[in-house]
């Protein structure tokens, strides 16, 4: 009836994450039970989880992915404890409760932490920067968004029910094999990666089709905004990337489920194929999340530099060149297992090659800021930290890129340091700048400025504080996954990078605190016209919070820049250009196919990993019916009646035109001479 | 500022001038039918291309998944283990029978599409019935083989070789039963609700699904049976 | 492995005492963190390989650091210089443009990096883990099996093989052949030579040379599973003398290493003390190798719950 799973299965033997767990569900039933009270469910349900809108679905990816970047952290924490506290000692967490929490820690903070946050920022942004209403596929992509969450919750029932995976974020064979890992901890991982990869393929589908093939009159490709440049390359990735996860995790269930052999030590498996494989993936899964923040970090820059994105021509070749090239590296990954000099050598060379697409895009960011005014706003800070500490990551991979150095400091912590640099530097940097920046677009109000340096200047410090002694104790031989060490003199290093990870949890506070601090002063961060920040391209031509259709009309495309250059027509013009012919516009219907379909899901999951195939088999014919409900359904549009159009949109114009004329005060004003 | 020269509508832009609107993905299939450039310059294309669009780009990454798999084979291929390989396992003759089902199925798939091209529902029907039940024999006949093959101790728990072969034709097969499964809802949906413009545009990917099964198919075809049974 | 082996193999070794030195002085100079007085690490190596292969990465890092710095103090300098509030600045808002910079932007990566692949491609050739090293002297063969969760080193022309503890006579070539009985490590001596996985069903290859006599940190450095902390050992560079005699001990005291005592070994087992065999039935690394002894089994089968693990009775 219940297949494997039985009492047995509840940790009870292991307190922290027994406590965790409670703590998490105490205080989620207090949400539940405190929506329930304030009659919100009717809201939340015809509003967010049944909405197609993907403003609304970029928001709940990034509120997802702050979650479970939450979690992650809290993992991080616990390793750092337990490393600090286990030199020559046990410390306080088992190995087989150690070895579950840094696999979480990787497989959470990659696939629900930071691919969600692009994700969720490319949804909210890629549509209002093209000029458009939607993506493509807009129930496909509340569909997409609901099976990564459904993915994120298998991930965190292995809290309480059974184990994660005990074999670091990327289940290496055979270690993986039914053999050494008996218990359902890889089943977890497999099907949560593979129920939210399917869902992170059909976001990729959906926006690289938004991109090419639905933008304003105008938009051609040589006028699209960095940021939808660096979105379209990250998706392509995930088009060509994403299948091949799907197949070698297939490929591995099926060694698990059905006693196959591609990757076992026995009957002809290659364990190395696994090894390839999943690289394969693995490396451009790095562009994938970092081209994004490229992308934001090219809007930011220029934004508060009051500048155009130097070269940007040049950055969208370099920025193709990554893309492409990203794809023949993958070998870097294991320059120790043997390859052979020639393999190893051509492998070091196209690693380092792509050093020389970052390169150009740093230095083209670096005379972006040249010749210009540069605001030191919080997301322009966590630009200018990134490019210093990217720099210095991308150094060290450039190193790690060098076989020799790499036989040398490979599965170091001087390589946890490199990738924690990158990703941290590169990818989480960006998508708070992102946030940030986007933030009174999304909600119509500016988040807390004062807040948000404290939080910039907490998370760098820890930053620094816990990936520098890092490095250096990768020099000193220290490799990564340890439960304890027995080398004494580690521990002061090992100390110093708790009291680092403190600061950063300080960092964490202060972010929760500007969120806070922002929300109650909402009416003095308000921004009227919607456009805060002097902005450059369409998202910032609409109001804030964008209406449900983003533009009453289609803006008209005229130039790199598209609204930079409306708005200095209007200022030269000394006035808006007259009113629009309105029209009705005809939106998506929202629609629950998403929820109910990732529910199922959810179920269908939770049943193969336990074994209990007469839910499989329901939760499948379920999944099915849910298509045929949708698919059978009459209406899929509803009309915005020109009245409300246009209602909203003179609205829109009064106060543009207010704030046109103030701007032009200030401007006479500027010109003394 | 701004916002009001945003609204400014270039006259000569694509499909605008219809006075429809210009954001025709709201609209049903058909508007701007071959305005849209893709190069920007007619604004968002409309609900038919961006689906067939989409669909080529689903189908360009199914493509990457199988190739995971051929490549999975590629490197398995000689690790029998012991047991039996390719040459005494295969049956061409079999392997031809549905390699003919599979490329007539192609045949009167494409025959639905032109029926359905002329809004000819009974004839739309019948060939999508036709497409279907020649998928289920081939994958009866398939199904037969994998059953031969497991009876006579070459199951895909037997060697790596095999756990490769067994993956990659069975991923075909599901996929074919998939498309049944696709094609009978089609069909019932037709019946339900004639020609609809979603209808018409699912009934366009579930062309490009099945010509796409046919592709790899033929890739199949040729690097594990044919390649197979000479080895 | 009893404690007696262990007596056996302590005194002839240098023994503990220095780890304990080293420990104390650690303990003394905390405030000289940076001066890396731990000393097991990349950054001081003892033997050729180890000593190229930093070579290679200071080489690398100076390359490197030659663009880096200046960009980052660029990086610094630019943001500050051109703040808002700075009005010495001149502001060039039509300068998005430069044929001179795209041009310098995009040589000097690709200098630095062309540059950078010669140090690659001749790296990658020179020190090639299964590259031999020229000596005078003939290679002293090793054969590695890592096993859950200790390490076998059989030294086959000795007919003798120790667990968990590597001794090589100083000076003298040391050419590795590597291999696992499950899951996949990484053999790892940081002051003495390159990582190499060791894989079920393969040998990989490694050359090494100690220079310096001593007792040195050596890990598995790729996670193998719950026991995979303790996979440690340490590595003794001994005089040659010292070495035969050694060997010499071991032949006269061990026990027979042969395939079942080998398959028993191999079953999962953690923390086990430095030990040795006294004689070694020929071709066993080779029946490893070639899989006709069966991989080693992993944890007793589960209850699809946590706790399946040997690490787990208590």
């Amino acid at each position: 009836m219940f297949g494997k799973l039985s009492l047995d299965a509840i940790p009870f033997s292991q307190p922290i994450p027994l406590v965790a767990a409670a703590v998490i569900g105490v205080l989620l039933l207090g949400v539940l039970a405190w929506i329930t009270k304030k009659g919100h469910w009717p809201y939340l349900w015809h509003e967010w989880i049944t909405s197609v809108d993907h403003k609304r679905i970029g928001v709940m990816y990034i509120l997802l992915a702050l979650v479970m970047l939450i979690r992650g952290f809290s993992d991080a924490i616990l390793m750092r404890t337990q490393q600090a506290m286990a030199v020559n000692a046990p410390g306080y967490l088992p190995p087989e409760h150690y070895d579950q929490i840094f696999s979480a820690h990787g497989a959470i903070m990659i696939f629900f932490g930071a691919m969600p946050f692009v994700i969720g920022l490319m949804n909210f942004v890629v549509p209002l920067q093209l000029g458009v209403r939607d993506v493509a596929f807009p129930t496909l992509n509340s569909t997409s968004f609901w099976l990564t969450a459904s993915g994120a919750l298998l991930v965190n029932v292995s809290l309480v029910i059974g184990e994660f995976a005990r074999t670091g974020w990327l289940p290496y064979a055979p270690l993986s094999e039914k053999v050494y890992s008996p218990g359902v901890g890889v089943d977890y991982y497999l099907w949560a990666i593979q129920i939210s990869g399917i869902g992170t393929l059909m976001s990729g589908i959906n926006l690289v089709t938004t991109i090419l093939k639905v933008r304003a009159p105008g938009m051609s490709y040589l006028r699209m905004p960095m940021f939808c440049w660096t979105s379209l390359a990250s998706n392509l990735l995930i088009v060509a990337a994403f299948p091949i996860l799907t197949a070698t995790l297939a490929m591995l269930t099926l060694d698990r489920y059905m006693g196959f052999h591609f990757f076992t030590n026995d009957a002809g498996g290659n364990p190395m194929l696994f090894v390839n494989l999943i690289w394969a993936w693995g490396h451009p899964e790095v562009y994938i999340l970092v081209l994004p923040a490229f992308g934001v970090f090219s809007e930011v820059i220029s934004t508060f530099s009051s500048k155009p994105l130097f070269g940007y021509r040049s950055m969208v070749a370099a920025t193709l060149f990554i893309t492409l090239v990203s794809f023949t590296v993958w070998l870097h990954h294991f320059f120790t297992m043997g390859a052979g000099a020639n393999v190893n050598a051509a492998f070091g060379i196209a690693t380092s090659i792509i050093a020389v697409g970052t390169g150009v895009k740093v230095y083209n960011w670096l005379f972006t800021m040249y010749g210009g005014k540069v605001r030191f706003t919080t997301p322009m800070l966590w630009s200018i930290a990134f490019m210093v500490t990217f720099v210095v990551g991308g150094m060290t991979g450039v190193l790690l890129a060098v076989p020799p150095a790499d036989f040398m400091l490979h599965n170091s912590l001087f390589l946890v340091a490199h990738f924690h640099n990158v990703i941290i530097g590169g990818v989480l940097f960006g998508a708070f700048a992102g946030m940030t920046f986007w933030f009174p677009k999304a909600f119509g109000f500016r988040l807390h400025e004062g807040w948000g340096h404290v939080a910039f200047w907490l998370s760098l410090a820890g930053f620094l504080i816990v990936f520098t002694p890092m490095y250096w104790l990768g020099l000193e031989g220290m490799t990564r996954r340890l439960q304890h060490v027995n080398v004494a003199g580690w521990a002061p290093f090992l100390w110093i990078m708790l009291f680092g990870v403190g600061i950063m949890g300080l960092g964490v506070l202060a972010q929760i605190m500007q969120l806070l601090v922002s929300i109650r002063d909402r009416d003095q961060l308000r921004d009227e016209t919607g456009d805060p920040w002097d902005g450059r391209s369409l998202e910032w031509a609409t109001t804030s919070p964008p209406p449900s259709f983003n533009f009453a009309v289609l803006p008209d495309v005229r130039g790199e820049e598209a609204y930079w250059t409306i708005k200095q027509r209007a200022i030269e013009a000394q006035g808006l250009v007259e009113e629009p012919e309105y029209e009705p516009i005809e939106m998506p219907r929202n629609s629950a196919t998403g929820v109910v379909t990732a529910f199922f899901a959810s179920f269908t999951g939770f049943a193969l990993i336990w074994e209990i195939w007469w839910l499989v088999g329901v939760g499948l014919l379920a999944a099915y019916g849910t298509f045929v409900w949708f698919a059978w359904r009459k209406e899929d549009e509803y009309e915005i009646p020109v009245e409300e159009v246009a209602a909203y949109d003179r609205e829109r114009r009064k106060v543009r035109a207010a704030w046109l004329l103030r701007e032009q005060g200030a401007r006479a004003g500027e010109q003394p001479a | 500022m701004s916002g009001a020269a945003a609204q400014h509508r270039g006259g000569g832009q694509g499909g605008q001038g219809k006075g429809g609107d210009p954001y025709r993905l709201g609209h049903g299939g058909g508007h701007g039918h071959g305005e849209a450039t893709g190069r920007g310059d007619g604004g968002p294309a409309s609900k038919r291309i961006t689906t067939g669009y989409g669909f080529w780009i689903f189908l360009l990454s199914d493509i990457i998944m199988f190739s995971g798999f051929f490549a999975a084979y590629a490197v398995l291929r000689g690790e029998t283990a012991g047991g039996p390989g390719g040459a005494e396992l295969f049956e061409l003759p079999r392997v031809a029978i549905e390699t003919g089902l599979l490329l007539l199925s192609s045949f009167t798939c494409g025959l639905g599409a032109v029926a359905t091209e002329r809004r000819n529902l009974a004839w739309t029907q019948i060939w999508l019935l036709v497409t279907g039940l020649l998928g289920f024999i081939f994958l009866v006949l398939e199904v037969q083989e994998f059953a031969q093959m497991i009876g006579e101790g070459a199951g895909p728990a037997r060697s790596a070789f095999l756990s490769a072969f067994f993956a990659l034709v069975g991923c075909h097969g599901l996929h074919v039963g998939v498309g049944i499964l696709w094609c009978g809802t089609m069909m019932a949906q037709l019946w339900s609700r004639g020609f609809l413009p979603a209808i018409q545009r699912r009934l366009m990917c579930f062309n490009l699904f099945w010509h796409a099964l046919d592709i790899i198919w033929v890739a199949l075809f040729t690097i594990v049976y044919l390649m197979g049974a000479g080895r | 492995m009893n404690g007696r082996q262990d007596v056996l193999l302590g005194p002839t070794m240098i023994g503990d005492a220095f780890r304990s030195r080293l420990r104390r002085a650690c303990a003394a100079t905390v405030p000289l963190l940076l001066s890396g007085c731990v000393g097991t690490g990349v950054l001081n190596p003892h033997g050729p390989i180890a000593g190229q292969n930093r070579t290679i990465l200071f080489n690398s890092l100076a390359i490197m650091l030659a663009i880096v710095v200046p960009t980052i103090l660029a990086t610094l300098v630019f943001a500050w210089w051109y703040r808002a509030g700075n009005d010495k600045a001149t502001y060039r808002p039509e300068f998005t443009f430069s044929g001179r910079i795209e041009l310098l932007v995009w040589s000097i990566p690709i200098l630095t990096i062309l540059f950078l692949g010669g140090v690659i491609w001749v790296g990658s050739h020179q020190l090639d883990p299964a590259r031999p090293i020229e000596s005078n002297q003939k290679a002293l063969e090793v054969e590695v099996v890592s096993t859950d969760w200790k390490w076998l080193f059989i030294y086959p022309e000795q007919g003798i093989a120790t667990v968990n503890r590597l001794v090589v006579p100083v000076g003298r070539p040391v050419h590795f052949r590597l291999t696992s009985s499950s899951v996949m490590n990484v053999f790892f001596v940081p002051q003495l030579v390159s990582q190499i996985y060791t894989m079920n069903g393969m040998a990989t290859q490694l050359n090494m040379r100690a220079d310096t006599p001593g007792r040195y940190y050596s890990t598995s450095a790729h996670y193998s599973g719950d026991g995979f902390s303790d996979m440690n050992f340490a590595t003794d560079a001994v005089p040659a003398a010292q070495f035969e005699g050694w060997v010499a001990q071991a032949r006269a005291r061990g026990r027979l290493l042969d395939r079942p005592a080998y398959e028993k070994f191999a079953q999962q087992s953690q923390k086990v003390p430095p030990g040795f065999w006294g004689q070694v039935q020929p071709g066993l690394f080779d029946a490893v190798v070639r899989q006709e002894i069966k991989p080693a089994a992993g944890p007793q089968e589960g209850r699809g719950g946590p706790r399946v693990s040997p690490g787990d009775e208590s």
